[in-house]
């Protein structure tokens, strides 16, 4: 088990290693000097130069790499242009919407999803199996942003039930933030839900049909506890997959969806300081993201070896 | 009173008839041996003793079993009976334990299924004890084992354990030794028969080897497209068999091709010292990688003409020898030549080599690529020559390869899923024979076929050696085929040849004690049974 | 042929036929300005109604089908076009160090979701429908590569594939003569699954964006306008995320469709 785990967190941190590399070529070697380009090409050469005296743009490439790597890792991102203040404070107030949002969401996504995909799997033709695999046929193919839009019109613009949009802050108490977030979450989720759940049903489908069942059966187990028992631990393995691919899917389906809402996230963060060309954010916020993404891969990868036994045996 | 009795059961899937009134009884502390090949009903019939049948089946008839009628029983009785009164064994151990539970775990719950109230310590002292008695001693096979853990024999005998944890009135066997070795196939078939005699249990054997069957079984009933076409006792069906398919099956088991054994003549296939070593995953994660030698110093010469055995249990390295014979992969030590040339010249295979054989896989639905045509899958050879034949003689070639082994030219156009078991094997030594290959490398190439498609295979290698002066490498676990049509023998263990000699002398009169153990162990039909 | 495959290719042909006629034709100029007919309710004239600068809102949806098509397929042609040959390489040297780059690779481009790039494209270079292109289709070429090598994988354990090289065929002529045609049905339905999740994509960009930029219409762009006038003009909101809806659903539906009817499991059990 330390083995496997040894050797995850090896490729996690290769893959974290090119990861970094390829977002420092995108930001800060592609656009060729990126002060100037930050300026804009009417900015005074005095301007440029400090700025690129703040962003020590004088050094070498591989030095710039090596102390913005080292800033990540010791929480000093370097300081926003724009916003003349640390970008790590500043991230560090958009994260707080946008990581609970992204957590909400992956939550009323396997609640929704797991008792979908076991109903329907275990009624398999029926009323009930047709009547999820259509709602989910759809909820797949819903755009989660316009979904987003229809729902303010209904509960917001139309019933009242929420409010349009805006966000008012941890500090103001827990259940006004939580309804906050809950329109967005609800957006995010349900297209991710209708995957997760057809994802289960096919792959507990696929368990019930193995010879393994068939024993348990033999054994006098009724089709229930064959179910319970023997089919959905195996089941979960692939399940598992989609759920650590669906996290990144809803970090970045966050980051639209906070445009809908008009959440004060790491989305209207990222879109300010593309339009403000402030690349210091920009590069952190896609660094920090893609470190989530790559985070919760190795999460997955350790739940694996938690269910399947042959894993923790292997490697 | 009989234990189980199955009267004029006749079983639809879909309306497609798959049993038609079968009718057999199983007596407590009995052997009811069922035959039959692919395709005959032996299967579903025990599926539907424990009411396990796929969706959409409708069954007719009678089954009765201790009194109850499991046809018309409720799902509720039916889950009280299963497991409790009938147990069952399955054909393909790796598949039918859960891979994420342990062995005692899944022995346990027979029990705790059945008797709700054994607290879980006592259902683990009960597994432990179970799996003593199915002869996997805790010392060694501790509960906390996975089934991955296990050898497919090993993981038999938990299944068989699951079966008779509780002690069942009737055991049903469904070809329980089919995927394993011939010496684990003799240890499982004694455990059966002592686990019948201790417990007084009736046991339904199932299975496509009449040899099988015939040492064990009391009674025995012979099955084929969903019926039961002859019942007699298991010491006398031999003598008293009466239907003509029963009479056919027992001349194939036994069949012998009729083969003269050739003169020996110049080596064609050279072994000499042949190391094969596989790297394995690193035990630490800075420390050198591990190396399993799967071919320890082979070797031998096999002459023009010939036909040379290579027998030995799964593990043994028969198939790494096959492939770097083939040339498939490369060796870490000595050297394979075909009429004195390497198969490895440098670091490619050398073509003027390697066109001077061929080869036939196991498995006839594998072997060929769904989406081409019968002629262009057995012309793929021609990629060895160096100017392929064109147009009419092209066309001349495929229509003799079709022809010499029993098909018709009008079958060139036809894809693969057209075909039989059977037929497609010919496919494969049509493929073979096309660029006129001196060696073919007969892999387990009759070992998943039903013993009559067998023996009509068998003619045919016999038949085309004599006819093209072919040279065989056979490789197969299958001692009593090796032994009806080859002229030498090897036998194989733990990557080295440890017996080797002509085949008739290796069988009367085996030196080493493996080779004893591994013929000691093939089943046997009885004496005079396959003169018929 | 199933229903649902029907179904699926008669919507994905309605919206590609659309495209195709508004190339020619559309019932009014999208180009053209008429503020006095803004947001007008759908009627006779205006089927879907017009928008705040008074286009018609269904001749928009026809030329918008245009970015939305185009952007999915190009970037469907770059994931198949990189992505299939990385998993056939990858596959025919199993274990290589080639094998290890590639996969590794792709695990990094995994972690970048389409979003991500597009930004880091945009942060540099601008926006434009081309970002949408490129970012969708390098978030699709470890999708083929990885589906692509699974696949392979399990085709060269195959016998006919151990007979081909006896045959002296070289890895890559296997690749290309064995491997390749037997994973084609794969391919057409993931293509036809990532075709359907590239016009989400793409429409998820335009809304935020970092798409096609105006005067070019595009249904994630119409979805953006409508936002603010969500409460004045409610059917600018409802007929471009239709279109999304039912040409996504199409898609998914022939999707399905075609892999019932390609699966050979499936097959094998009819015959």
């Amino acid at each position: 088990m330390l083995r496997y785990a040894l050797k995850r967190l090896q490729s996690l941190v290769i893959s974290l290693v090119i990861a970094s590399l390829v977002i420092f070529a995108a930001i800060e070697v592609i656009p060729g000097d990126p002060a100037s380009f930050m300026l804009g090409f009417n900015a005074k050469p005095e301007a440029v130069e400090a700025l690129r005296d703040q962003l020590g743009l004088n050094q070498s490439l591989i030095k710039r790499y090596f102390s913005w790597v080292s800033g990540l890792l010791t929480g000093n991102f370097g300081t926003s242009y724009t916003y003349r203040s640390p970008v790590s404070e500043i991230i560090g107030d958009r994260l707080w919407i946008s990581l609970p949002l992204a957590v909400y969401a992956l939550t009323l996504t396997v609640l929704i999803a797991f008792p979908a995909g076991i109903f329907a799997a275990t009624r398999r033709g029926s009323r009930t199996d047709v009547a999820v695999m259509s709602v989910t046929q759809l909820g797949v193919a819903i755009p989660n942003f316009w979904f987003a839009i229809l729902m303010v019109l209904l509960f917001s613009i139309n019933l009242r039930w929420f409010s349009a949009g805006g966000f008012p802050g941890w500090e103001n108490g827990f259940w006004p933030a939580i309804k906050a977030l809950t329109l967005p979450a609800i957006a995010l989720a349900l297209p991710q839900a209708s995957i997760l759940a057809r994802v289960m049903r096919s792959s507990l489908l696929d368990t019930l049909g193995q010879d393994y069942i068939r024993t348990s059966r033999a054994k006098g187990l009724t089709r229930r506890q064959a179910l319970w028992r023997h089919a959905l631990r195996n089941a979960l393995i692939p399940v598992l997959t989609i759920i650590g691919l669906q996290f990144s899917f809803l970090l970045a389906g966050a980051i639209i969806i906070e445009n809908v809402f008009y959440l004060p996230g790491l989305g209207r963060l990222v879109f300010q300081s593309i339009s403000q060309r402030d690349l210091i954010v920009v590069e952190s916020v896609v660094m920090l993201l893609v470190f989530a993404v790559i985070l919760v891969n190795f999460t997955v990868d350790l739940a694996y070896a938690w269910v399947d036994p042959r894993l923790r045996a292997r490697a | 009173m009989s234990l189980l009795i199955i009267d004029k059961l006749s079983l639809s899937i879909d309306t497609k008839p798959i049993l038609q009134n079968v009718s057999m009884a199983v007596e407590p502390g009995q052997i009811r041996g069922v035959i039959g090949e692919s395709g005959s009903g032996k299967s579903m019939t025990a599926f539907s003793v424990l009411q396990l049948l796929p969706d959409r089946s409708t069954c007719s008839g009678r089954i009765t079993f201790a009194g109850h009628d499991l046809l018309t029983a409720t799902e509720e009785t039916l889950c009280s009976i299963r497991g409790n009164d009938i147990g069952m064994v399955f054909q393909e151990p790796m598949t039918a334990l859960n891979p994420l539970h342990t062995i005692g775990a899944q022995v346990a719950e027979t029990i705790r299924i059945h008797e709700p109230k054994t607290s879980r310590r006592e259902a683990m002292r009960r597994a432990a004890a179970t799996l003593e008695r199915c002869e996997l001693p805790n010392a060694r096979f501790p509960l906390s084992r996975y089934p991955h853990e296990l050898s497919g024999g090993q993981r038999q005998r938990v299944v068989i354990a699951m079966a008779i944890a509780l002690q069942p009135k009737l055991l049903i066997a469904d070809e329980p030794t089919t995927a394993l070795d011939v010496t684990t196939q003799a240890e499982i078939l004694d455990l059966l028969r002592r686990l019948v005699s201790e417990d007084g249990m009736g046991l339904m054997l199932i299975t496509h080897d009449l040899a099988v069957v015939s040492g064990i079984a009391d009674r025995i009933s012979i099955m084929r497209q969903g019926e039961v076409v002859e019942e007699g006792d298991g010491a006398t069906l031999h003598r008293t068999m009466q239907h003509p398919y029963t009479k056919a099956l027992f001349a194939a088991s036994g069949h012998q091709p009729d083969r003269a054994p050739q003169p020996p003549t110049a080596p064609l296939l050279q072994v000499k010292n042949v190391v094969r070593d596989y790297t394995m995953p690193r035990k630490t994660l800075f420390g050198a990688p591990r190396k399993f030698r799967a071919v320890d110093d082979v070797s031998f010469t096999l002459n023009k003409g010939e036909s040379l055995g290579l027998v030995g249990e799964s593990g043994c390295g028969k198939s790494t020898l096959t492939r770097a014979i083939l040339g498939l992969d490369k060796t870490q030590g000595g050297e394979i030549l075909i009429d004195g040339k390497p198969v490895f010249a440098g670091n490619t295979p050398d073509r003027a080599v390697r066109r001077k054989m061929q080869v036939v896989f196991q498995d006839p639905y594998g072997s060929f690529n769904p989406r081409h045509t019968v002629e262009r899958l057995i012309t793929e050879p021609f990629h060895l020559l160096d100017t392929p034949p064109k147009g009419a003689d092209r066309a001349k070639a495929i229509d003799e390869a079709l022809l010499s082994v029993g098909l018709t030219p009008a079958d060139k156009s036809k894809y693969i899923h057209e075909f039989s078991g059977g037929q497609r094997q010919r496919i494969a030594i049509a493929r073979a024979l096309i660029i006129k290959s001196e060696l073919i490398v007969l892999d387990e190439a009759v070992s998943a076929l039903d013993v009559s498609i067998r023996a009509q295979i068998l003619d045919l290698l016999t038949d085309l050696a004599a006819r093209f002066g072919l040279t065989y490498l056979f490789i197969s676990h299958d001692l009593s085929v090796v032994r009806s049509i080859t002229d030498r023998v090897l036998v194989m263990q733990a990557g080295k040849i440890v017996e080797r000699g002509p085949t008739e002398q290796i069988f009367v009169n085996p030196q080493r004690a493996y080779t004893k153990s591994l013929i000691a162990a093939i089943p046997t039909l009885p004496e005079g049974a396959t003169d018929a | 042929m199933n229903r649902n495959l029907t179904l699926g290719i008669a919507l994905t042909a309605v919206f590609i036929i659309g495209a195709l006629v508004s190339l020619f034709w559309t019932p009014f100029d999208v180009t053209k300005l008429a503020i006095s007919q803004k947001m007008q309710t759908p009627s006779a004239i205006h089927w879907f109604g017009t928008d705040h600068f008074g286009r018609d809102i269904f001749s928009m949806i026809m030329v918008g089908a245009q970015t939305s098509i185009a952007v999915a397929l190009v970037a469907v042609g770059i994931g198949m076009g990189f992505g299939v040959p990385l998993g056939l390489t990858a596959a025919a040297r199993k274990g290589s160090l080639l094998d290890e780059v590639i996969m590794r690779g792709n695990d990094v481009v995994f972690a970048f979701p389409s979003l991500l790039i597009a930004i880091l494209i945009t942060a540099i270079f601008g926006p434009s429908a081309l970002n949408a292109i490129i970012a969708i289709g390098i978030f699709n070429i470890p999708v083929f590569a990885r589906l692509t090598r699974g696949a392979a994988l399990s085709l060269w354990t195959q016998d006919y594939i151990l007979s081909a090289r006896v045959s002296g065929k070289s890895a890559a002529r296997i690749s290309v003569e064995h491997i390749l045609p037997n994973v084609t049905n794969l391919l057409i339905v993931q293509g036809t699954i990532q075709f359907s999740l590239g016009i989400l994509a793409e429409a998820a960009l335009s809304y935020v964006g970092l798409g096609a930029q105006p005067p070019t219409p595009s249904w994630g762009r119409m979805l953006a306008d409508s936002q603010t006038l969500i409460s004045l003009a409610p059917h600018m909101a409802l007929f471009p995320g239709f279109a999304i809806l039912l040409t996504v659903l199409g898609l998914n539906l022939a999707g399905d469709g075609l892999r019932d009817m390609l699966d050979p499991r499936l097959r094998r059990a009819g015959r």
